[in-house]
């Protein structure tokens, strides 16, 4: 059950992806393009998402457990720190550049005709593989 | 903003809520796609292949959405495939030392009310306007 309900909330999260616009660089970068002609939607996607969400979590935290599991896999809220701001702004040029972010660049795989994700998604892997390289600022001040 | 675009923005939206707390009340796990990749690349066995199976549910769910509505992306057609490699670099580099993205800071964790993803987002939407600008409007490229 547990697999079941992974592949089915990605399914839900991928229609939802395509369904919003955010599968389209166009109207993401419409979005960002502030200075341009510039398209809103995209602060109704994240508005009705965390709306939903945010009401969603607070109401299942109350729960004992997951459905499928012995706890929930949520870590304390951490602090902002220099990796957080470097990765973010790492990210935001990335995103900025292209107007891919991870959960539309891996969605869109399964579009035909568009091989502008493959070559975004193999970068996107390498980096991810890279970050696993970066030093951890923590480890290095524990160990002296 | 026409009604057209609204009302298809704030469903995919609810789509997107609906999928990330059902995974929370179902796994007990946040639905941050960047994390979930980091998964893929760390993980061994059960916990891997729950990953792949996000992944490609996702992939499904978006070539349904495509199947159905008959809207298919359109690639840009000058747009530089290095500068695509690129963009996926940084975004993969980046939300891994940030540990997540639009979806694990930019939905779950304002859902959540955390502080690191309040910033996390605010730095990332900034410097993407600030890059759309530069890329668009400086060096002529859409």
């Amino acid at each position: 059950m547990r697999q079941f309900s992974q592949f089915v909330c990605g399914l839900v999260f991928g229609l939802g992806l395509a369904l919003a616009g955010m599968t389209s660089p166009q109207k993401v970068l419409a979005f960002l393009d502030v200075t341009g002609t510039w398209n809103p939607a995209l602060l109704f996607v994240l508005g009705s998402a965390v709306g939903v969400t945010g009401l969603a979590f607070h109401w299942i935290l109350q729960r004992p457990r997951p459905v499928f599991d012995s706890c929930f896999h949520i870590g304390p809220p951490g602090k902002i720190d220099r990796k957080l701001v470097a990765g973010s702004i790492l990210f935001g040029i990335g995103w900025g550049i292209s107007g891919y972010c991870p959960g539309p660049g891996i969605a869109l795989l399964g579009a035909p005709g568009n091989p502008e994700t493959a070559v975004f998604v193999s970068g996107l892997l390498l980096g991810s593989g890279l970050a696993f390289a970066w030093p951890d600022q923590q480890a290095k001040t524990g160990r002296t | 903003m026409a009604l057209a675009d609204f009302l298809p923005a704030a469903g995919g939206g609810l789509l997107i809520g609906a999928a990330a707390s059902g995974l929370l009340l179902l796994n007990g796990r946040i639905a941050g796609v960047s994390g979930i990749l980091r998964g893929f690349l760390a993980e061994h066995g059960t916990a891997f292949r729950e990953r792949v199976l996000f992944l490609l549910g996702l992939i499904a769910g978006s070539a349904l959405y495509a199947l159905f509505s008959g809207q298919y992306p359109v690639p840009r057609s000058a747009f530089p495939a290095w500068l695509l490699a690129l963009s996926g670099l940084l975004v993969g580099l980046g939300t891994g030392l940030a540990k997540g993205c639009t979806s694990g800071h930019g939905v779950c964790g304002l859902a959540r009310l955390s502080r690191r993803s309040f910033g996390a987002v605010g730095i990332f939407l900034g410097t993407a306007v600030l890059t759309t600008y530069l890329v668009r409007h400086w060096w002529g490229i859409y």
